[in-house]
This record gives C-alpha cells, sequence and structure tokens, in this order.
C-alpha cells in the first residue's frame, strides 16, 4: 500500500503477526475501545427508554413551556406561580448568575487582602492570615453554607426588634433591609453612562499605550479613568433631574416592606463561598507576588521608575500572569459550588430544576439542563483562559 | 579589663561589636516584625485591640460559661455554648440508624481503619504484608458493618449512617478514584487519537459540571440506566458518583505530571528496549506521581470534604446526623455548636492529611 515500504524490508514486516505490528495493533484497540463504549452506551440507553416506557414518563421538552404554579421566593424578573417552567428555570439561572458575581466579586477583593496580609512583615497579621487560609480551606463548603444560615436565623431577632446599627439599615430574620434610592428614569440613564465611561476608560487607556510606546510620554491614566467613572453617572444623574427621594423600608405587619431586601439564603450563601473560596484566592495571590524576584524591583528601581510604575509596570504584570489561571478556576469554582444553595433553599438553577424536577418527574431532562448550564460556564471560562494565556504567554527568545 | 570590655560590648580581641540590646532577644523581635515602621505598628495596635475585643468573650462563650453534659433545659439557662447537644446525641450523630445494641460493631470497624491507616503513614511498613494487612482489615470492616456471619447479626447498608458512612465514601471513593485517574491521565496522553478523545471529553465534561449534579442523576437517573429489576444501593451508587468526580480531577493533577517528564526519560526508557507498560510502571509514573504530591493531596482533600455533599441525596453521613439532631424540638437553637463540632472533625482529618503529604514530600524528595 505504502510505496516506500516495497523494499527488501517487506518480506521480513509481512511475516510480522498483526498483533506485534505497531499499527495494526493500535488500530484494533481503538476499535475495541470504542467499541467498548458505545455498546456501554446503547445498554444504557435501551434500559433508559424501555424504564420510561415501563414507567409511562414523559420525554420532551415540552414541559418547559407548561405552567410550573410554585412560588419563588426571590427574582430578577417579574414571575409568578402561573409562569411557565422556562421562565422560572431562567429565575434559577439568574440567581445563579447573581451569586456568581456578588460572591467573585467579594472573594477577589477579600482574597487579595488575606493573601497580602499572609506576606505582611507583621508577624501578628501574617499569622492570623495563615490560621485563617488553614482553617477555612479544611473546613466543608456546604458546612459553612448551614453555620452562617443558621447564625442568621437563630441569632437575629424578629422583625420586631429589628436591629438598626446603621440608619435606613435594618437587620432581622427575615433578612438585612437596605434603604435604596426610589426608582426613577435617572437611573437607567446613570447605568448606561458608566458603560459609556468603561469603554471610553478601554480607549484612553489603549490610546495612552500606544503614546507612551511612540514617544515615551506618559499619561496619568488612572486619575482620567477614575474621573470618568465618577463623572459619567454623576453628570446622568444630574441632567436626569437630580433625584434624591429614598425608599426606605418599613415595619408593616410581621415584615418590612420597600427598601431592597437580602434574604438570610442569599446572605448565607454569599457568606460561605465568598470565606470559604478567599482562603483559595488568598494562596493564589500570595503565590503570585512570590513568584517575581526581588531582582525585578530592584532592576526597576534602578532605571529610574517611580514606585507607582514600578508596581504597574514590572511586577504586576508578571504577578498577573501567574495570577490568573489559578484565579479563574477558583472563580469557576465559587460558581459550581453556588449549586449548594439547594440545601439551604436559596433559590438558584439547580434548586429550581430539582423542584421541576419533582413535579413533572422528567429527571433526565432536569439533570440534562443542570449539567448543560454549568458545562456552558465552564467551556466558556477555559476558551476565555485559553485567550488569555495565548496573550499573556512570555514570548521566549 | 574585663569590665571595660562588657562595658562597650567591644572586644578588641576578636574586633567584634556586639549588637544594640534592643536588636537582639525578645525586644529586637519584637520590635523587627512587629513595629517596623509607623504602618506596621499602627496595624499591630488594630489587630490586638480587635483580638482582645474577640477572643475572652470567645474562649468565655466556648468553655467557661459552657455547658457539657446537662440536658436542653439547663443549656437555655447558661450563657455559654451548649456543648451537650453533642454529648447527649454523640451515639446518634456517628453510627446514624445503626442498630443501638450493635454499635459497637462500626466502632471497632473505625478503629481497624485508624489503626491500619496510622500504621501505613510510615514508609517502611510498606510491604506486601501490608497489601495482605489491608485486604484482611477492608474484609473484616465490611463483616462488621454488614453482619450476618460467623453469627452477627446482619444489618442493612439503609442503616448505616454517620462518621462511619462519611469515611466508607472518603476511604473507597479516594481508593479507587486514584487508579482510574491515573488511567486517564494515561488516555489523555495516549497517541491513540480514539481513547484520547473518549478522555478528554470525560475528564472535560465531569470538571465541567458540579459534584451536586452527578448526585442528582446517581439518586435519580441511575435507576433507569440498570435493566427492570435490578438495583443498585443508594450508597454504592453515591459511591460511584464521587468516584467518577474524583478521578477526573486526579487525571489532570496527573497529566501535569506526566507533562513535567522530559522526553530524554521516554527515549531512555525506550531505547532499553522497555514497552509502553514496561516505560510507563518502572520509569514515568514513580517520577512523574511524586512530583504531584502536593496538588493531589489537595484534590484528596476536596474530595473528602466533598462527600458532604450526599446530604443532599438524603443520605445520613455526618452532617446529616448532626442536622437532624439540631431540627430536633429539644435541641432547637444550638446549631452553632454542633456545627462547629462538625467542623472539627472534618478540620482534623484535612489538616492531618495535608501535613502528611508536606512529610512526605520531604521524605521522598532525592534532590
Amino acid at each position: 500500500m505504502n510505496p516506500v515500504d516495497t523494499e527488501p524490508g517487506t518480506a521480513a514486516t509481512e511475516k510480522v503477526p498483526f498483533w506485534l505490528d505497531a499499527k495494526k495493533r493500535a488500530v484494533l484497540f481503538q476499535a475495541a475501545t470504542l467499541c467498548g463504549v458505545g455498546l456501554l452506551g446503547y445498554y444504557l440507553v435501551s434500559n433508559v427508554l424501555t424504564n420510561l416506557e415501563r414507567q409511562s414518563i414523559a420525554t420532551g421538552w415540552s414541559f418547559l413551556g407548561k405552567e410550573a404554579s410554585f412560588e419563588i421566593g426571590e427574582s430578577m424578573i417579574p414571575y409568578s406561580a402561573a409562569s411557565s417552567y422556562a421562565r422560572a428555570l431562567a429565575v434559577g439561572a439568574l440567581n445563579t448568575l447573581l451569586v456568581a458575581f456578588v460572591g467573585n466579586l467579594i472573594t477577589i477583593i477579600l482574597g487579595t487582602i488575606i493573601g497580602i496580609a499572609r506576606l505582611s512583615s507583621n508577624w501578628l497579621v501574617s499569622k492570623i492570615a495563615a490560621v485563617y487560609i488553614e482553617v477555612m480551606q479544611d473546613i466543608p463548603v456546604l458546612l459553612q453554607l448551614f453555620f452562617w444560615y443558621a447564625i442568621f436565623y437563630e441569632t437575629l431577632p424578629s422583625p420586631r426588634q429589628a436591629l438598626n446599627p446603621v440608619n435606613g439599615v435594618f437587620l432581622c430574620n427575615r433578612g438585612v433591609m437596605f434603604t435604596v434610592p426610589e426608582a426613577h428614569l435617572a437611573h437607567a440613564y446613570m447605568g448606561a453612562a458608566l458603560v459609556l465611561a468603561c469603554v471610553a476608560v478601554w480607549a484612553v487607556r489603549r490610546w495612552a499605550r500606544k503614546r507612551q510606546d511612540r514617544t515615551g510620554r506618559p499619561f496619568p491614566t488612572f486619575r482620567v479613568s477614575l474621573a470618568m467613572i465618577l463623572g459619567f453617572p454623576f453628570l446622568a444623574w444630574w441632567l436626569g433631574g437630580a433625584p434624591t427621594a429614598m425608599d426606605v423600608p418599613e415595619l408593616q405587619g410581621f415584615n418590612f416592606k420597600g427598601g431592597l431586601t437580602m434574604s438570610p439564603e442569599f446572605f448565607a450563601v454569599v457568606m460561605g463561598l465568598v470565606l470559604y473560596t478567599a482562603a483559595f484566592v488568598a494562596e493564589v495571590v500570595r503565590a503570585g507576588i512570590q513568584s517575581v524576584s526581588k531582582g525585578q524591583t530592584e532592576a526597576a528601581m534602578s532605571i529610574g521608575l517611580r514606585p507607582t510604575m514600578v508596581l504597574n509596570l514590572v511586577i504586576l504584570p508578571q504577578a498577573m500572569r501567574v495570577i490568573i489561571p489559578p484565579l479563574t478556576s477558583q472563580m469557576l469554582n465559587l460558581t459550581k459550588n453556588s449549586s449548594l444553595a439547594v440545601a439551604i433553599g436559596y433559590p438558584d438553577f439547580v434548586s429550581v430544576a430539582n423542584t421541576t424536577i419533582n413535579q413533572t418527574g422528567q429527571a433526565i431532562e432536569g439533570v440534562a439542563l443542570i449539567m448543560t448550564v454549568y458545562l456552558v460556564f465552564s467551556l466558556s471560562t477555559s476558551a476565555f483562559m485559553n485567550w488569555y494565556n495565548k496573550r499573556a504567554a512570555l514570548v521566549e527568545r | 579589663m574585663s569590665e571595660a570590655v562588657e562595658d562597650t560590648g567591644y572586644n578588641p580581641e576578636a574586633g567584634i561589636l556586639k549588637p544594640p540590646v534592643t536588636n537582639v532577644g525578645l525586644v529586637g523581635w519584637v520590635r523587627a516584625n512587629l513595629f517596623n515602621g509607623w504602618f506596621n505598628s499602627i496595624l499591630t495596635v488594630v489587630t490586638l485591640w480587635f483580638l482582645w475585643k474577640v477572643v475572652p468573650p470567645m474562649v468565655r462563650w466556648l468553655f467557661l460559661d459552657a455547658v457539657w453534659t446537662a440536658g436542653s433545659e439547663a443549656c437555655r439557662d447558661a450563657s455559654g455554648a451548649c456543648w451537650s447537644v453533642i454529648t447527649e446525641n454523640i451515639r446518634f450523630i456517628l453510627f446514624g440508624f445503626f442498630p443501638y445494641d450493635l454499635q459497637w460493631r462500626p466502632l471497632i470497624a473505625m478503629f481497624v481503619l485508624f489503626g491500619l491507616l496510622y500504621y501505613s503513614q510510615d514508609r517502611t511498613h510498606w510491604k506486601k504484608s501490608l497489601l495482605y494487612a489491608w485486604i484482611l482489615g477492608l474484609f473484616a470492616m465490611g463483616l462488621l458493618m454488614r453482619g450476618g456471619l460467623f453469627g452477627l447479626e446482619p444489618v442493612d447498608s439503609n442503616k448505616w449512617g454517620g462518621l462511619p458512612l462519611t469515611l466508607l465514601l472518603s476511604v473507597f471513593g479516594l481508593a479507587a478514584a486514584y487508579p482510574l485517574g491515573v488511567v486517564l491521565a494515561l488516555g489523555r496522553q495516549s497517541t491513540l487519537p480514539g481513547v484520547r478523545w473518549i478522555c478528554i471529553v470525560y475528564i472535560e465534561a465531569i470538571r465541567g459540571v458540579p459534584l451536586i449534579s452527578l448526585l442528582f442523576m446517581s439518586a435519580i437517573i441511575f435507576p433507569l440506566f440498570l435493566p427492570e429489576g435490578v438495583t443498585i444501593n443508594k450508597i454504592l451508587r453515591a459511591q460511584v458518583a464521587i468516584i467518577l468526580f474524583t478521578a477526573a480531577y486526579i487525571a489532570e493533577v496527573v497529566r501535569g505530571g506526566l507533562q513535567g517528564m522530559s522526553r530524554g526519560q521516554y527515549e531512555a526508557a525506550e531505547s532499553m528496549g522497555l514497552n509502553y507498560y514496561q516505560t510507563m510502571r518502572l520509569v514515568i509514573l514513580p517520577q512523574a506521581l511524586k512530583i504531584v504530591i502536593p496538588p493531589t493531596v489537595s484534590i484528596l482533600i476536596s474530595a473528602f470534604k466533598d462527600t458532604s455533599l450526599v446530604v443532599i441525596i438524603a443520605l445520613y453521613d455526618i452532617l446529616k446526623t448532626t442536622k437532624s439532631v439540631i431540627s430536633d424540638p429539644e435541641w432547637l437553637g444550638f446549631s452553632r455548636e454542633a456545627y462547629l463540632f462538625v467542623a472539627l472533625l472534618y478540620f482534623l482529618g484535612c489538616f492531618s492529611m495535608s501535613n502528611y503529604s508536606r512529610r512526605l514530600e520531604r521524605e521522598l524528595k532525592t534532590d
């Protein structure tokens, strides 16, 4: 078959039995593996089909359009028991995203602080950070969720005796109630202005870096960015009529009305996830900072860079290269662990899907939905990671 | 003359100037580590104030004012922690629904397990006889839990619970996931595309989903996979889910070790005429597995912690037994103490694992 092989050696190779020929053996081995996996799959699927038929369980996705007829405690979009299952699942997915977003944001801030504290030259601070990291990493996150939920429920008073630590904030076992500005059109403008500011900051940074590369003249990027991020929304608020009306929570009957309520479930989920994951993030940050050798700082200072420039131009870019990949995987862990919210009754995606499974009996579709949603999160994150790694990888000489 | 030397701290013969007293000893240590610079001084003072505010009340609550053995009424009067929620219910927390009179059996089984683990941690004991000891020990533990032989009363596995269940899920989970993970890692590094792709899809799919979804699958969907009439015990199903989940993570860690091996190792093994199996067993794996000890242990630790997730599919592991104790009206409101107790148990387990891994890493260091 292969023209190169038609040489005197061919006679010898032909005598080799096929189980000793590496290539043929490889093909055979793979075929056997694929056959095995395929047969196993076929066996399982056929069992499932007969079982579904026998137990007369409905299949397919038509349940998504039906009325869900269960209430969901907290929702970011309008939802009632009369809404469809699809909408209920969307509410759950949004709640998961909310926990993931808020949790990751606080985790990164807290984890960075603890990581830096661990490296502090202050013995006491460093030891406290070390104890925190060791203890928090060694306690299951589910247990921490239960613990914070119990603390909230058992130690805080009922709404009538609600604590009022700061003016406009109430603490009770129904949640934390905040005073928020009353809904006004200007707030939508402010949000748009913030997005605009972010785009402008990105453009200015790009331009400033190009100009510095070309001419060597630095631009006060940080101050300008800060001014834009704060200034644009303020301007929008002022132009929108400067609304100052506040929505203050008030005790009505057995619970508070008005304001923004953070439920005990949300509090426990975020608290548990943040305190647990922050311990891991702290280790990531510590390793990242330690990975930049002292010589880098000294070299940067010896060419006359100011301390802020040393940090921004020399230390951080190198530390970030080490920090970002494990940091992303910790953020992904937090997102996946947010599925534990089901255990304390926060209506995240898994919780809603679980209720759906219990009501419709369509377990396969339900679990498949859960897996798909999380797979989409994970795969998009790892796609981002690959892109980042390619961009940030050291170009070796 | 000697007095003059003492006074100035200067010894003309040796030419050594003693450091000032504020740089050495306790004072020196405090100055160097707690009060170097204004920022650190403020930080130290703030931290000390914070500790002073937190630690004494905590100690008072945890130990001094605590109630250790009295009933729940005494607890409600006391201002401290109510540890009697643990001491009064310890047998249910530890053994769950295992028949009350037979609870000595899981107790002995746990002692056998701890004894074997303790004996195995010394590397000089790693011989064939240890393997036999483990096989014998596992058989004895299974017998103690299950019964039905040698006049032991049989106990249905639905009644297993508490700490033995947590340990069972962890030990078997880790022991089975590790070899499976190594095989998956080898498969992912394989030159055969068919094998490689199966392993990649498996590893990435499992790593992308939360363990809960696999546990749901084991609890709800898995029975549908089986032909009619065949049922598999719920504990075993959860066990399989934990094994499949952990193996994917171990595979990624081991792959890191395999990629860390230089090509020269493979080439050297090939040039000596070793086949694939021999190359892996004698040359590559011993080195690759050694360099990934720390990440492997952190995977094992998280697998140990993750066994607590079986609470969600209503298996009575130690967290679930504790939860059902504190949902008893008599003990309502003492969750903090109960959770702290369970947290302490998990902490001890994880902490000893991570310490052991550090020791093993030190002992195995060849360079």
